[in-house]
């Protein structure tokens, strides 16, 4: 392993938990709406949220490079997005959003509301509620969610190389680097070793992840 | 009075409607399943709203012509009939969750005999100990009156014995009002100052 090599995992980690964590609020909050929510649109808004899902991820980049570019939208802020590693994580994010926003969803439906009415007789306001009764309940989904965010962001390919480009340092992440290494005739064994790496980084969040839900499922049956 | 209502509720294609007026001591009201019994007191609680009427509570108006008041300000001791303890909480902090006075905590736990459940997660209970929990919890939350809902169901005869035991010494050393649905007929003859008929 190079230190080039070892500086493109660190930019990965980095891009993805950037990504997941500001993803995160947002998630949960759409998350919130869908499940509890009652609202003209309501289907609409699943869609928008669950299209980068379903749409080829070079369209949803292309979509961010039009939002992003100057005179766009969100033109304002090409300077510090654009071929930037935060230009990354925000594709990652975006890619990330649907998948959080449904295991959260489906962790917050889960959630007995007999006893959310129970803490209001008890004398709990909506806020107390919701902070000592829904969220802690719906911790593992929101949990599930988060790695499933991480995991995801991690592979984030196609928006990303349409959005914000290959350059090494700055959006070159694990899949771009191997994509890079893949172009090269002598390539291979960079491929190889990347390969490698992005399995061995996704199992390890993937074992974390069962460990956390695990001891979180004996939390909440046994207590912690 | 302690009990006020005159309310009316569709739910489907069932209609509910009830009036009672009640003075002191344990309000039972039967009927048959279906009648709309949990319905009313959802009502009470605030948990449901009544299509029409009014819900007062010693002279308390808690719904009626633009007044609803939020559940969390009724001061309603709500045992349900599923306890519905939470599951991510010891039984000591099941009872703190609305005590008004933490110190009160001891005594309640004396008088429904659920010290040694105290450090218990809810899973663990008994279907007698939970409802023995539940009502502690509702006694703790500093209430101005009792709905108790089917609260000897799914009990066996001595733990159902137990619990009515505990119903009427709230009733005699507390002096709540209480108002409790029951589909047992004996039930409501031993415990009842007033029987209402619903459905």
């Amino acid at each position: 392993m190079t230190p080039e090599e070892w500086g493109i995992v660190a930019l990965s980690l980095r891009v993805g938990f950037v990504a997941t964590l500001a993803t995160l609020p947002v998630a949960f909050a759409i998350a919130w709406l869908l499940a509890r929510g009652r609202f003209p649109g309501k289907i609409l808004i699943e869609a928008i949220v669950y299209l980068p899902l379903v749409v080829p991820p070079v369209v949803t980049g292309w979509l961010l490079l039009l939002a992003f570019a100057p005179g766009g939208p969100l033109g304002v802020l090409s300077d510090g997005v654009l071929f930037r590693w935060t230009g990354a994580a925000i594709a990652a994010g975006v890619m990330a959003l649907p998948l959080m926003v449904r295991a959260i969803r489906l962790s917050i439906e889960a959630v007995d509301r007999r006893l959310e009415g129970a803490a209001r007789t008890l004398g709990a306001g909506p806020w107390r509620v919701f902070w000592t009764i829904t969220l802690p309940l719906s911790l593992p989904g929101l949990l599930a969610g988060t790695v499933l965010g991480f995991a995801r962001s991690l592979g984030e390919f196609g928006a990303t190389i349409t959005f914000v480009s290959n350059v090494p340092g700055q959006t070159q992440t694990l899949p771009l680097a191997i994509y890079a290494a893949l172009q090269r005739p002598d390539g291979d064994a960079i491929a190889l070793r990347l390969s490698a790496l992005s399995v061995a980084v996704a199992l390890a969040a993937l074992v974390a992840s069962e460990l956390l839900a695990r001891r979180m499922r004996a939390a909440m049956v046994h207590g912690v | 009075m302690a009990f006020d209502l005159h309310v009316s509720k569709r739910l489907g294609d069932a209609e509910i409607a009830l009036q009672l007026q009640t003075g002191e001591g344990v309000t039972v009201l039967v009927g048959p399943s279906g009648a709309g019994k949990t319905s009313v007191l959802h009502m009470v609680a605030g948990l449901l709203r009544p299509d029409r009427g009014h819900i007062r509570v010693g002279g308390t108006t808690l719904f009626g012509e633009s007044i609803d008041v939020p559940p969390e300000r009724r001061r309603a001791g709500y045992v349900f009939q599923e306890s519905r303890l939470f599951p991510h909480l010891r039984v000591a902090a099941n009872l703190r969750y609305g005590a008004a006075r933490t110190a009160a905590i001891d005594g309640v736990a004396d008088l429904l005999d659920i010290t040694h459940l105290l450090d218990r997660w809810p899973r663990t209970l008994s279907g007698g100990e939970a409802k023995r929990v539940a009502i502690g919890r509702a006694l703790l939350s500093d209430p101005a009156f009792l709905l108790l809902d089917e609260p000897t169901a799914s009990l066996d005869r001595a733990r159902a014995a137990e619990v009515e035991r505990a119903i009427l010494d709230i009733r005699d050393r507390l002096r709540l009002p209480i108002l409790m649905v029951t589909h047992d007929r004996a039930q409501a003859e031993r415990l009842a100052t007033q029987v209402v008929e619903i459905g």
